[in-house]
């Protein structure tokens, strides 16, 4: 299970868009975001490339390489920053992906947003759910005016809570005591007048009698009980071959330490 | 001697890409146009599209694919610990520690096939049947299990 707090974007299963696209944060403009990550992917995979480099001829360039792939950087996001600032108003929208859950327990599904505009006090935010299986989708969630409607007659009636702060652009909900009838796909739509155009953003929700065993844990589990154990027969034959050789030289010193102890004891006597 | 020391390298050689293609193709269940187990369900849609996602992940599945790696890693090290004997070992010695691993290796694969079938109704639809790796998987045991046999029995001439 991943947790997330609110704005970002983990994902827990292997059918996750590549790793090139790095979340980095919600305050983050989208246009300069995706620049922003592939770049960094690019300068680190790089310096991956060139740290594997066995020569030292290689790692004196790679030094360099690096500290001028760092400036290059830094000018991008200043120009980008200086020609982007008077940009399309488009709301971008930010919830999970997938969320697992046990029957039972409560989730809480996460929305945020990311706007040109300052946080006007007429920001709404809507939540809809679509059921496995249904073609609609029922608004179960509306904050609009300041005040959060909760869903009062649809399927989450008493067990919806909203637990955002949209003074900091986070409309988070919570569904308490779930259960498998609330399987199906959330959607988060935020609008932040005068920012109104945007894509509203889907989380998924799982729920489990239990949770699923992540793939490759027990297999991983297993290999690596059975390989320790052999590494460990392996050294305590070897230390026991060690050991028993070093008996009989550690008998040999203590005879001789026991005759020494003898003679110095007869001495003082004397 | 060296026609039977080329046979038995053979038969471990034998063994051990068995051990390798029966982990490897994920073809232990075939169905009417889907492959799956051990790592990956492959399907062949009507549309003629052919999409691929991991397989269930439940205990039982990971319990198989790690006593098969096991295996393949106690074949090689079997086959490595051979070498070493064969030009360590003196005269009227026995492989016994090659042998040691590789019947180790054939046990694994054993109870790798056996946990399969008798655990996989739970994830498998009746319709489907088994595939070429699990049948592969079962022949590997007994190749192995004779080839291990043969290491302990084996006595190094000059």
């Amino acid at each position: 299970m991943t947790r997330t707090r609110g704005g970002v974007f983990s994902c827990g299963s292997l059918l996750c868009p590549p790793s090139r696209h790095l979340f980095l944060h919600p305050s983050i403009p989208p246009s300069l975001h995706r620049i922003l990550s592939l770049l960094l992917w690019k300068t680190f995979t790089f310096d991956k490339q060139t740290f594997h480099h066995p020569s030292s001829h290689h790692t004196a360039r790679h030094v360099v390489f690096s500290g001028d792939r760092m400036i290059t950087l830094l000018t991008v996001i200043s120009v980008v920053l200086l020609a982007s600032v008077p940009r399309s108003e488009s709301i971008v929208i930010y919830t999970g992906w997938e969320r697992h859950a046990l029957v039972g327990s409560d989730v809480r599904l996460s929305c945020s947003f990311f706007s040109w505009h300052w946080t006007s006090e007429d920001v709404t935010f809507s939540w809809s759910y679509r059921p496995d299986g249904a073609k609609d989708s029922i608004s179960i969630f509306h904050y609009t005016g300041g005040a959060p409607y909760v869903d009062n007659k649809g399927p989450f009636r008493d067990r919806l809570e909203f637990v955002g702060n949209p003074a900091r652009r986070d409309g988070s909900i919570l569904l308490k005591n779930l259960d498998f009838g609330d399987n199906g796909t959330f959607t988060c739509d935020a609008k932040n007048p005068p920012d109104i155009v945007g894509r509203s953003s889907s989380v998924r929700l799982l729920v489990f009698e239990k949770v699923p065993v992540q793939a490759g844990v027990i297999t991983g589990a297993i290999i690596g009980v059975v390989l320790g154990l052999l590494v460990l027969v392996v050294a305590i034959y070897y230390l026991m071959r060690f050991l028993v050789a070093r008996r009989v030289f550690s008998l040999s010193v203590s005879k001789k330490k026991g005759k020494g102890k003898e003679g110095s004891q007869q001495k003082q006597i004397f | 001697m060296l026609l039977l020391l080329l046979g038995i390298i053979f038969l471990h050689g034998a063994a051990l890409v068995l051990l390798f293609v029966s982990t490897i193709v994920s073809a232990w269940t075939v169905g009417y146009s889907s492959t799956s187990d051990l790592w990956t369900n492959c399907t062949t849609t009507a549309n003629g599209v052919y999409n691929c996602e991991t397989a269930f992940t439940g205990e039982w599945i990971q319990a198989v694919q790690a006593l098969m790696i096991l295996s393949i890693i106690f074949s090689f090290i079997s086959l490595f610990l051979f070498f070493c004997q064969l030009f360590t070992l003196q005269k009227g010695g026995r492989f016994f520690l090659t042998g040691v691993f590789q019947i180790f290796a054939s046990l694994f694969v054993m109870s790798g096939a056996i946990i399969y079938t008798v655990q996989s109704p739970e994830w498998v639809h009746e319709s489907e049947s088994y595939g070429f790796a699990y049948i592969l998987a079962w022949v590997a045991f007994p190749l192995a299990f004779i080839s291990g046999l043969i290491y302990l029995i084996l006595r190094k001439r000059e």
